[in-house]
């Protein structure tokens, strides 16, 4: 399946003013696009439109060709669009086996959904293992994965991530990113939002900076490691 | 900021308002000089007083407080006690036991807004009414002091008939003044700062090393006395108090409704909310006040405030002539959008 | 002690009565982050209801609770797509003056309609009650306290084995998250506050057997829901079923040993005696920018 997302002329902002203002950008299906920019850029504004948070004021989004623009929430997972917020989004107070059951809100079969997080839990060896705790219980890390696990409950084609790593201890990170790694030899579309930069591109096909509400620079990934003015400005010391 | 905003120090144009505001309030009553017509401007005056009074923590702190009620009623009943029990007197001589009430009034709330303030939102919200259900419950049962439900008498005052209200017009223009005079004060001072950056955000004000306590509590125990005071003039001019009436939980309400409609955080938007109100207020008092579609009334004119100008008359104006001005000035600076432009009422994390 | 064990039983029964209101009030409160300022007037409405129902028709006041529960689901559902949706989370304050406006103006409605002398629904059986080891059990009382007992249960049932019930929680504890699955986050705050009046619904049906009322008893009745609200946690379901038995029971013994006048300021008492020690109310967590 071709499940490439092409964003056109986005222009999209919270109140009065844009934060993004014509942006272009091109995720192409099976691969890890990688979006790294300053704090405020507007990355994470970039994935609430694509997956319906947030309606664009002007421009499009199109995945695999047909025009989604302002579609909610629920359509886009519909279509197999998923996206695993930058803030925890774990329910605290539900155990983590519910956790996984709203993960496949959309799906009305109850016995297919418990199959399928059976499933789920059989790949993931912290959900099995904290199945019955409070999501709210466990740690950083722990969470993360689980939220990536409870994404995978509709075994979506297309996953936006935003800053997955963030405030994780060195192990839980690496594991985060060996994860994602994985999810992409699936044959996933993947599009990674980063702080860590560096570990970001590593793992990704094409790389985009955005800055200023557009999309600066698009390249691949290992030139824009590479690339001495992007490592000064949006990479730091190496 | 704005011209109708935020004032500086330096800015001539705030002298200027402040001249043509007491001139206004002094010549009114005798350019409308009906009964009818100081009765209302009596009115006016007095919910423009409590709205900007309501203000200091409903609008500068973001503290949706609804039970100011509460502080109303207790300076009414001071001056109802006072004038009866203590003999003070009557004429003028009542007039003078206002800023002892006042004083005390914002001293006496300092323990019980500090329980209140260590809660938020919703929570503030709810407790604040409480303590005004508390106040009634008071007023209704402590016989001796209050009557009761049967209420006290105020002595009506000898004032000559022709101009009978002018004296309680003055009073409450003196008041009024005051009132806005703290408002301002508050504003340009470290004080409104602090309290801004507490309705932005209280926890980040915290880190930043603002006194978020010490400031949300000047700001409540001014905001109680001068409340109390109006409460006071009020009780003499209409000379009988009553629980269910001189502690009304349609007081506050109205009051948070004149702000809502000037525009909250505002010095001039409870002035500009009573003035456009109260007269409304009074009509359908006077049309409908026996039968209960004053209440419907009253309602329907509080969604259509909310629903129509969420922002309030002084500040959707503002950001209109803002834009007008930078239309001619082709860029926007941040600094010259009114505070509600960079706090989106839209999404929120 | 006679006479405050008979309390203590007669306060049980319309804590009850207070559990199911302010159960109400919390659900809606922990999808919507709305604090319901009319939950009071929406009780009273519904007694009223039931004394049409009851004085003209002759229907009982608990058969009345079938068609009064989803009445009120329909009403409070309305209430929050016509009026509170466009008021997103950020406008929460302006979401509960909303509520209180509207709470004056229904009462202005039915004290056109129904004037404003108090009055009482009082079936045949209202005075009936049973004598078990010599206490008194009034029976209008105990069947209200049973109806508060069945429609909480089903609640809870929905709430924990339900997909709806997952979909509510899920709103109250993250609705960006819940939108992110799926969850039609509208939809179920339309719900949620239906739920929550029909409480009111049922609430107020049997409450107008116990109490004589008018519109202007919401004040009183709004001042006992808001105390149990905060005490109990403002969203915690069991929080605030345990400070409406507690504050149930205070104010029965209150009214029987002091003086009923005080009875209703009983709950204030306890409500600022508890803030001062714990300012997130008994079972309330501390939850940033809710408190
Ligand atoms: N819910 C919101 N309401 C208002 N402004 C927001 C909201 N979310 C983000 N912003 C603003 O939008 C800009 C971009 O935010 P975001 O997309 O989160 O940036 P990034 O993810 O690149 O750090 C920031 O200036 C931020 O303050
Ligand atoms: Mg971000």
């Amino acid at each position: 399946m071709d499940a490439s997302l092409e964003l056109r002329g986005i222009v999209a902002g919270y109140g009065q003013g844009d934060i993004l203002r014509g942006l272009d950008l091109d995720v192409p299906a099976g691969q890890i696009t990688c979006l790294i920019g300053p704090n405020g850029a507007g990355k994470s504004t970039v994935l609430r439109v694509i997956s319906g948070l947030l309606e664009p004021r002007a421009g499009h989004v199109r995945l695999a060709g047909e025009d989604v623009t302002g579609w909610s929430p629920q359509r886009m997972l519909e279509r197999g669009v998923a996206h695993v917020p930058q803030e925890r989004s774990l329910f605290p107070s539900m155990s983590v086996w519910d956790n996984m059951l709203m993960g496949a809100y959309i799906i009305d079969d109850r016995a297919a959904v418990v199959r399928r997080a059976t499933e789920i839990a059989d790949r993931w060896p912290i959900v099995a293992r904290r199945r019955n705790d409070l999501a709210g219980s466990l740690s950083g890390g722990e969470q993360k994965t689980v939220e990536i696990a409870r994404a995978m409950m509709l075994d979506p084609p297309v996953i936006c991530f935003d800053e997955p790593s963030v405030g994780l201890e060195p192990r839980a990170r690496k594991n985060i990113f060996g994860i994602l790694a994985e999810l992409s030899s699936d044959g996933r579309t993947i599009l990674l939002v980063e702080q860590n930069a560096r570990s970001g591109l590593a793992i990704a096909h094409t790389g985009a900076v955005l800055d200023a509400g557009i999309a600066r620079l698009v390249a691949p990934a290992s030139e824009l490691l590479e690339s001495p003015e992007v490592g000064r400005l949006y990479l730091g010391a190496p | 900021m704005t011209w109708l905003g935020r004032e500086s120090r330096t800015r001539p144009g705030g002298a200027l308002q402040a001249f043509a505001f007491l001139g206004a309030l002094a010549v009114l009553p005798v350019v409308m000089g009906r009964h009818w017509q100081v009765n209302l401007l009596v009115f006016t005056l007095m919910y423009a007083g409590l709205a900007s009074a309501w203000n200091l923590v409903g609008g500068y702190a973001g503290y949706a407080a609804l039970g100011h009620g509460a502080f109303f009623g207790i300076g009414a009943y001071a001056m109802a006690i006072g004038t009866t029990h203590l003999g003070v007197g009557t004429g003028y001589r009542p007039f003078l036991l206002v800023l002892p009430i006042a004083v005390g009034t914002a001293l006496a709330v300092v323990p019980i807004a500090r329980l209140l303030l260590r809660t938020r939102a919703a929570t503030f919200a709810v407790l604040s009414i409480t303590v005004m259900f508390m106040v009634q419950t008071f007023a209704y049962n402590i016989r001796s002091l209050t009557h009761g439900s049967q209420g006290i008498a105020v002595p009506v005052p000898p004032f000559p008939f022709t101009t009978f209200e002018r004296p309680f017009y003055y009073a409450m223009a003196i008041l009024l003044a005051l009132t806005v005079a703290v408002c301002w004060a508050v504003r340009s001072s470290q004080l409104g700062l602090a309290l801004n950056a507490v309705r932005d955000d209280e926890d980040r004000a915290r880190g930043l090393g603002v006194q978020t306590e010490l400031v949300k509590l000047i700001a409540f125990s001014l905001s109680a006395g001068l409340t109390a005071a109006f409460g006071a003039v009020w009780a003499y001019y209409i000379s009988y108090v009553f629980p269910g009436f001189a502690i009304d939980p349609l007081l506050s309400l109205g009051a948070i409704l004149m702000a809502f409609l000037g525009g909250r955080h505002t010095l001039w938007g409870p002035v500009v909310g009573a003035a456009l109100i109260v007269p409304a207020q009074q009509y359908f008092a006077y049309r409908y006040g026996a039968s209960h579609l004053y209440l419907i009334a009253y309602a329907a004119l509080f969604l259509i405030v909310i629903y129509l100008l969420p922002d309030g008359i002084l500040p959707s104006t503002t950001q209109r002539l803002n834009r007008l001005r930078t239309r001619s000035r082709a860029r926007t600076t941040p600094d010259l959008l009114p505070m509600e432009a960079l706090n989106p009422r839209g999404e929120s994390e | 002690m006679h006479l405050i064990v008979q309390a203590t039983i007669g306060g049980i029964l319309i804590g009850g009565v207070y559990a199911l209101l302010a159960s109400g009030q919390a659900m809606i409160f922990g999808v919507t982050r709305t604090v319901n300022f009319a939950q009071a007037i929406f009780a009273i409405l519904s007694a009223y209801l039931s004394y049409t129902l009851f004085s003209d028709f002759g229907v009982d006041p608990f058969l009345s609770v079938l068609v009064l529960v989803p009445t009120m689901f329909a009403f409070g559902s309305a209430i929050y797509i016509v009026f509170l949706r466009r008021l997103t989370r950020s406008g929460a304050e302006l979401a509960l003056l909303v509520l209180y406006a509207m709470a004056i103006g229904i009462q202005g409605t039915l004290d056109y309609f129904y004037k404003t002398n108090t009055r009482v629904i009082s079936p045949g059986y209202t005075n009936h009650s049973w004598t078990v080891g010599g206490y008194q059990i009034s029976e209008v009382r105990l069947f209200a306290f049973l109806l508060a007992v069945v429609v909480l249960g089903s609640l809870h049932a929905i709430r924990q084995h339900t997909k709806l019930g997952r979909a509510l929680r899920a709103t109250a504890q993250n609705p960006t998250a819940a939108q992110l699955l799926g969850v039609n986050v509208e939809r179920v705050s339309a719900i949620a506050m239906g739920l929550g009046v029909a409480t009111a619904g049922a609430a107020g049906a049997v409450f107008g057997m116990v109490v004589p009322f008018n519109g202007n008893s919401q004040y009183d009745l709004l001042s006992k829901l808001l105390s149990i609200s905060v005490l109990g946690g403002m969203a915690s379901m069991p929080g605030t079923i345990v400070a409406a038995v507690i504050l149930g029971v205070v104010e029965s013994v209150v009214a029987a040993k002091i003086s009923p006048d005080w009875s209703a300021f009983s709950f204030l008492v306890v409500l600022f005696a508890v803030l001062t020690v714990r300012p997130q109310g008994l079972f309330g967590r501390r939850l940033r920018g809710a408190l």
